[in-house]
């Protein structure tokens, strides 16, 4: 199973000097497959490689360091368009941890620009981006209504010149959730950046990474999530440290959610931390990739899909919501 | 996948898996003289995959997927599957090369030296390419030239050419003896039939050669020849490429240094024959 062989190349790199050029075909599909080719490429830096894979894995680090430069910009351009405002602006995910220059943001692709804004000024800030040259990505309306009434953030917006989104968050889990973390508390434990940004404090990156693996979706992605995760850990890990991010965990009402995240991370990146019966099955989910970099074990794929969506939303909205989307052609992914 | 192949065009590394036999057969016939990836590693993946396991046998419909996807990309039927595969292998260069300057454009080789054609498509830069090759020319490629960012230099990509309607029995009847494709009808892009480069554009392809020239060629007007200055080559070129956007300073370090170095000219031609006589003569004024 590639998705195995890509956890292992990120925990012990030396395992890459073993591979022959099937062990990195494999690796190499799942790395991208997982959007984590940028972290692998720093991860085995300096080692002994063929040198089909020393190029594609310079090609990728020369593309993540793209993405760095284009995301710090996108960031630059969100703070002028809402400099006036005065509101606070927190960065979150990739951008805050290449912002904030963290261990995390070594090699991290980042797509879109996520930010955090204070949930009473989000109106304030939806008019100040659009006027600065933001425009609607979703033309159905459904869609629309169902961010603005239940999402914990707008619908993204997408720059009509830099072709790039942004989604402004005013929380970082739905509002039809069963948890509902404190978004006041998150905004408050802002620290500043040199630009006038905010990040999140490391101990709320980690929370606000564990609540999107864990109360929020299908686990899609999920391995680069537990990856920052392990990043961060390891960067602030200690006893003050680990009680720092339980503290903020129970606050937000996310003490499980985060632990699992943890003991996850540990597992698959770490030093192999116990793990529970159900993590296994988590663990079985994360790892599902073929040589192709494809999804596997596609019942345990569609069950945590609806486990996402029941986490999400109460039973009857989410059987409303379902036939809605699958009306509309809607299938989960695979 | 069940069916997979691998194989190696100018320096890219294709691996090329289908849920069909016939589409990686056809490449396996069709590719049959071309390297393997080096060091059996290759730079991208293809997959050409039924979207419901029924699929494969009701109604077969390829979809195109792979490292680097567009979403939403309308399937092929099976009997275009060599056509979905070519399809899967420029998209992953279009969206994935990093390495090189990508440029949507044929070219041959003379002496060392390179002569580039791009144009909107219809413009006949397959055909063109393919035409000079059966003149002796060494042909680079009918689709992509990537500009190495480090030295200038054009390599080739000589993948198979792809002519199109009236062009297939202009080539059948200018290069007898080619190797062919199957005759692919009612494609999105009308009748396709693909030509296997000669054995000398395949044995060379590791050899890049100097850009010495650029023409825009344009079909269906008399035959005249305009200087394209620099800047407009320029715009025209971030056009042409699709990775200049994501290859920032390195894209554009890269063009200008090649639209300063390289003269370019836009060529109006009636027929074939007066095309060739027109290339050759700027070729001799020029490169």
């Amino acid at each position: 199973m590639s998705g195995a062989l890509l956890a292992r190349a990120l925990r012990e790199p030396q395992s890459v000097e073993a591979l022959d050029g099937a062990g990195w075909t494999a690796l190499l599909a799942a790395a991208r497959a997982e959007q984590l080719i940028g972290s692998l490429a720093w991860r085995v830096d300096g080692l002994a490689m063929p040198d089909a894979a020393r190029r594609v894995l310079a090609d990728a680090r020369a593309a993540v360091e793209q993405g760095r430069l284009a995301a710090l910009w996108e960031a630059e351009m969100a703070r002028r368009a809402l400099a006036s405002s005065g509101m606070p602006v927190v960065l979150l995910k990739g951008t805050a941890f290449v912002a904030a220059g963290l261990a995390a943001g070594m090699g991290r692709q980042i797509g879109d620009l996520d930010i955090l804004v204070p949930r009473e000024r989000i109106e304030e800030a939806e008019t100040a981006l659009l006027a600065a040259g933001w425009e609607w990505v979703k033309p159905d309306p459904y869609d629309d209504e169902y961010y603005r009434r239940w999402m914990h953030e707008l619908p993204p917006l997408i720059h009509r010149e830099r072709d790039r989104m942004i989604d402004v968050h005013h929380t970082i889990l739905p509002l039809t959730a069963k948890v509902t973390p404190d978004a006041t508390a998150l905004i408050e434990s802002r620290v500043a950046l040199e630009n006038g940004l905010y990040v999140l404090p490391p101990e709320g990156m980690v929370v606000h990474a564990a609540a999107h693996l864990f109360a929020d979706g299908d686990l899609q992605g999920g391995l680069r999530n537990l990856w920052d995760i392990h990043c961060l850990t390891d960067e602030f890990g200690g006893a003050e440290f680990d009680e720092r991010l339980a503290v903020c965990a129970a606050r937000h009402g996310l003490t499980r959610e985060v632990a699992r995240a943890v003991r996850l991370s540990g597992a698959l990146f770490g030093d192999g931390d116990a793990v529970t019966l159900v993590d296994r099955l988590y663990i079985r989910r994360l790892l599902a990739r073929d040589g192709w970099g494809q999804p596997t074990r596609k019942l345990t794929e569609q069950a945590f899909y609806l486990r996402g969506h029941w986490l999400r939303m109460p039973p009857l909205m989410l059987a409303k919501h379902l036939w809605t989307k699958w009306r509309k052609g809607y299938r989960p992914a695979g | 996948m069940r069916h997979s192949t691998m194989l190696r065009i100018g320096p890219v590394g294709f691996r090329v898996g289908s849920d069909w036999r016939a589409p990686v057969a056809a490449l396996e016939a069709l590719y049959r003289n071309y390297p393997k990836p080096q060091d059996g590693i290759p730079d991208f993946s293809v997959r050409l995959f039924a979207a419901r396991p029924w699929r494969r046998f009701v109604r077969s419909a390829v979809h195109i997927g792979g490292d680097f996807v567009i979403p939403d990309a309308a399937p092929l039927p099976l009997a275009q599957g060599l056509l979905a595969a070519e399809m899967g292998m420029n998209l992953q260069m279009a969206l994935g090369q990093r390495r090189y300057l990508l440029l949507h454009a044929s070219g041959v080789e003379k002496d060392g030296k390179a002569l580039l054609m791009t144009g909107e498509s219809g413009a006949g830069k397959s055909t063109l390419a393919a035409l000079l090759m059966a003149r002796g020319w060494r042909l680079l490629g009918d689709e992509f030239v990537l500009i190495d960012p480090v030295t200038g230099h054009a390599h080739g990509f000589p993948r198979l050419i792809s002519l199109k309607n009236e062009a297939i029995g202009v080539m059948a009847r200018e290069a007898p003896g080619g190797r062919w494709g199957p005759l692919l009808e009612g494609t999105p892009k009308g009748t396709i039939r693909h030509l296997v480069p000669d054995a000398r554009a395949i044995a060379a392809m590791d050899q890049p050669a100097v850009p010495a020239l650029l023409l825009f060629p344009n079909f269906g007007f008399e035959a005249a020849a305009r200087e394209v200055p620099p800047s407009e080559c320029f715009v025209r070129l971030t056009q042409a490429s699709t990775n200049y956007v994501s290859l920032a300073e390195t894209g554009f370090d890269a063009l200008t240094r090649f639209v300063r170095a390289v003269p370019a000219r836009a060529i109006d031609y009636p027929d074939t024959a007066s095309a060739v006589a027109l290339v050759e003569r700027l070729w001799g004024e020029l490169a």
